[in-house]
């Protein structure tokens, strides 16, 4: 008895921090997503200026987006930079994370330490620093700078996602299969290379993202053709206007198709790991 | 065979190390290198002068900037903390349903994959004169007319910069609560500590690792940001970054522009180096 009303004593504070954590958390989402909601909504609103209350609905803003050919232009600028990039740093992240992973060479921390860099390094110093390098040797600056610059800056993204999914692999794998007479090649290719085909996926897909609207590093390295985040940006110079929301909202749009898609994978990966 | 497998070491090592030379290193060392040239109008002159150092240091303008950078920085670090400490704590110890905790987690890291860009610049809609909030606020009638205090100050700067980089407070914290034994947590209590002396003796200095690498990334983030200044930061809101950015647009001024960049380059890897060090001695053997 004595027990049960210490414990119903113990409960009652428990429960009001408990209310007082789910307040503060649906504090925190409202936050994290009105401005998005905003982003959308606003997108179909039949007004030039973004203000309350709202006008009646419509679709004038997508009809002139798909007009607009500096956009459409800008849109294909941006898939083209974006495909490019994630390859390249696939090609250079994957070796990156195996030979941290596997090897034990002079000058590895400096080696991990300089990948691991642009995670908090500001674009803006990759970006400047490629730039005097670019102009130094006498480069015209287009969309392949921009290329290298973006598979530079996004390289650590792929690499720490790579070498967590190969920490995890068991060593006995590769092992089995040297045992078996398959030289590293082979095995690199039939039981390393599947085994973190979903981690290279979900990396390329993320590093896809990422390229796909930077812009600190962009902004000094094209020469005069635009992304489509560069062009957003020369745009806000001229202040808000609701076409820029429309552009926001089909770009929300892919994000979140491309966000189930690598929450499905992960899903599928942790349920194959399982087994 | 041993050759065999140097050879392999050689091309699994060569690919990232001719990268990270090429395009880290020799444009480091150039950005070094020009930050010593001078500015002689129309060109940059080869030079070894620390001219342009002398003047980040010694002109009140660099310095203001600099601070101000400096200070926006923490402040927008120390409200990401307050902000996601909490919220992570919650998820980790008091949710019960695992599926709930991904959902709240994946929610979180969700708006890294949304433009960063449309991320600032929505605040700049909501915010503005003639925004979304003030029209709000007007038609309501709780203000007479549109106020100006909303865009374009440090606290719009805080407020935008902390809704952009919060997933980089997040993400380390919510990994460093994660790896707490939740036995320890009971050890505490069995011991008769309350739930408050259990946070403040066992919880919080087993996830400052998390909480300083959450600091660090946001901070190092904000540090170089020049998008969030230029949407919401008006005339007077400039950062260190568009300084920089200036110096090689409108001011044309290259060599001062790296030395402002080796400057940012030398903090950020102090701050790093620091907070690695700060991250080591806080760990617990477990």
């Amino acid at each position: 008895m004595a027990k049960e009303i210490t414990r119903r004593q113990k409960r009652l504070p428990m429960l009001a921090a408990d209310s007082g954590f789910v307040t503060f958390v649906t504090l925190v989402m409202l936050f994290l997503y009105t401005p998005i909601i905003v982003l959308v909504v606003y997108s179909f609103n039949d007004n030039r200026t973004l203000t309350w209350p709202m006008k009646g609905f419509t679709l004038s803003w997508y009809e002139k987006l798909f007009q607009n050919e500096q956009i459409l232009q800008a849109i294909a600028n941006s898939f083209y930079v974006a495909t490019c990039s994630t390859f390249l740093t696939l090609l250079i992240g994957i070796p990156a994370a195996m030979a941290l992973h596997r090897y034990h060479f002079p000058g590895k921390t400096i080696f991990r330490r300089l990948l691991l860099l642009p995670i908090a390094l500001p674009g803006i110093v990759t970006g400047i620093s490629m730039l005097n390098m670019f102009k130094m040797f006498g480069f015209n600056l287009n969309l392949q700078t921009v290329i290298i610059g973006h598979a530079t800056a996004l390289l650590a993204v792929v690499v720490t996602q790579i070498f967590a999914r190969l920490q995890r692999l068991p060593k006995s794998l590769e092992e089995a299969s040297a045992d078996l007479g398959a030289g590293p090649l082979k095995t690199f290719l039939f039981i390393t290379l599947p085994n973190i085909k979903s981690a290279i996926f979900g990396a390329g897909l993320l590093s896809f993202v990422l390229s796909f609207d930077e812009i600190p590093v962009t902004f000094f390295l094209t020469g005069r053709d635009n992304t489509l985040p560069m062009y957003i940006y020369s745009t806000m110079r001229r202040g808000v206007t609701p076409e820029i929301n429309a552009v926001g909202s089909i770009i929300v749009l892919m994000s979140l198709i491309l966000i189930i898609a690598s929450v499905l994978i992960t899903i599928r990966d942790r349920t194959w790991l399982k087994h | 065979m041993r050759l065999f497998r140097f050879s392999q070491a050689g091309f699994v090592l060569g690919i990232p190390i001719l990268w990270i030379c090429l395009f880290m290193l020799v444009p480091y060392g150039v950005l070094l290198t020009y930050s010593f040239w001078i500015k002689k109008y129309p060109l940059f002159v080869p030079a070894f002068e620390f001219v342009n150092y002398w003047t980040v240091f010694t002109d009140g303008q660099y310095a203001r900037v600099l601070l101000r950078t400096l200070k926006i920085a923490s402040l927008t670090a120390l409200s990401s903390l307050l902000l996601a400490y909490p919220f992570t704590y919650f998820l980790v110890f008091r949710l019960k349903s695992p599926t709930i905790r991904l959902v709240l987690l994946m929610a979180v890291v969700a708006p890294l994959w949304v433009s960063y860009l449309l991320r600032a610049y929505v605040w700049k809609t909501i915010l503005g004169t003639e925004g979304i909030l003030n029209s709000f606020l007007v038609s309501t009638g709780i203000l007479s007319e549109p106020s100006g205090v909303f865009l374009y100050s440090q606290s719009a700067m805080v407020l935008t910069l902390t809704y952009i980089f919060i997933p980089f407070m997040v993400m380390p914290i919510y990994t460093a609560l994660e790896k707490i034994p939740k036995n320890l947590k009971e050890a505490s209590h069995d011991l008769g500590m309350g739930a408050w002396s259990t946070f403040i003796k066992v919880t919080l200095p087993l996830s400052m690792p998390g909480v300083i690498a959450g600091f660090t990334l946001t901070f190092c983030l904000t540090f170089g940001d020049f998008i969030a200044p230029f949407l919401v930061g008006g005339p007077d809101g400039q950062m260190i970054a568009n300084v920089i950015a200036s110096q090689f647009g409108s001011a044309l001024n290259w060599p001062l522009g790296s030395a402002l960049a080796v400057v940012m380059l030398i903090l950020v890897l102090g701050i790093i180096s620091l907070s690695d060090r700060f991250e080591q001695s806080g760990k617990v053997e477990m």
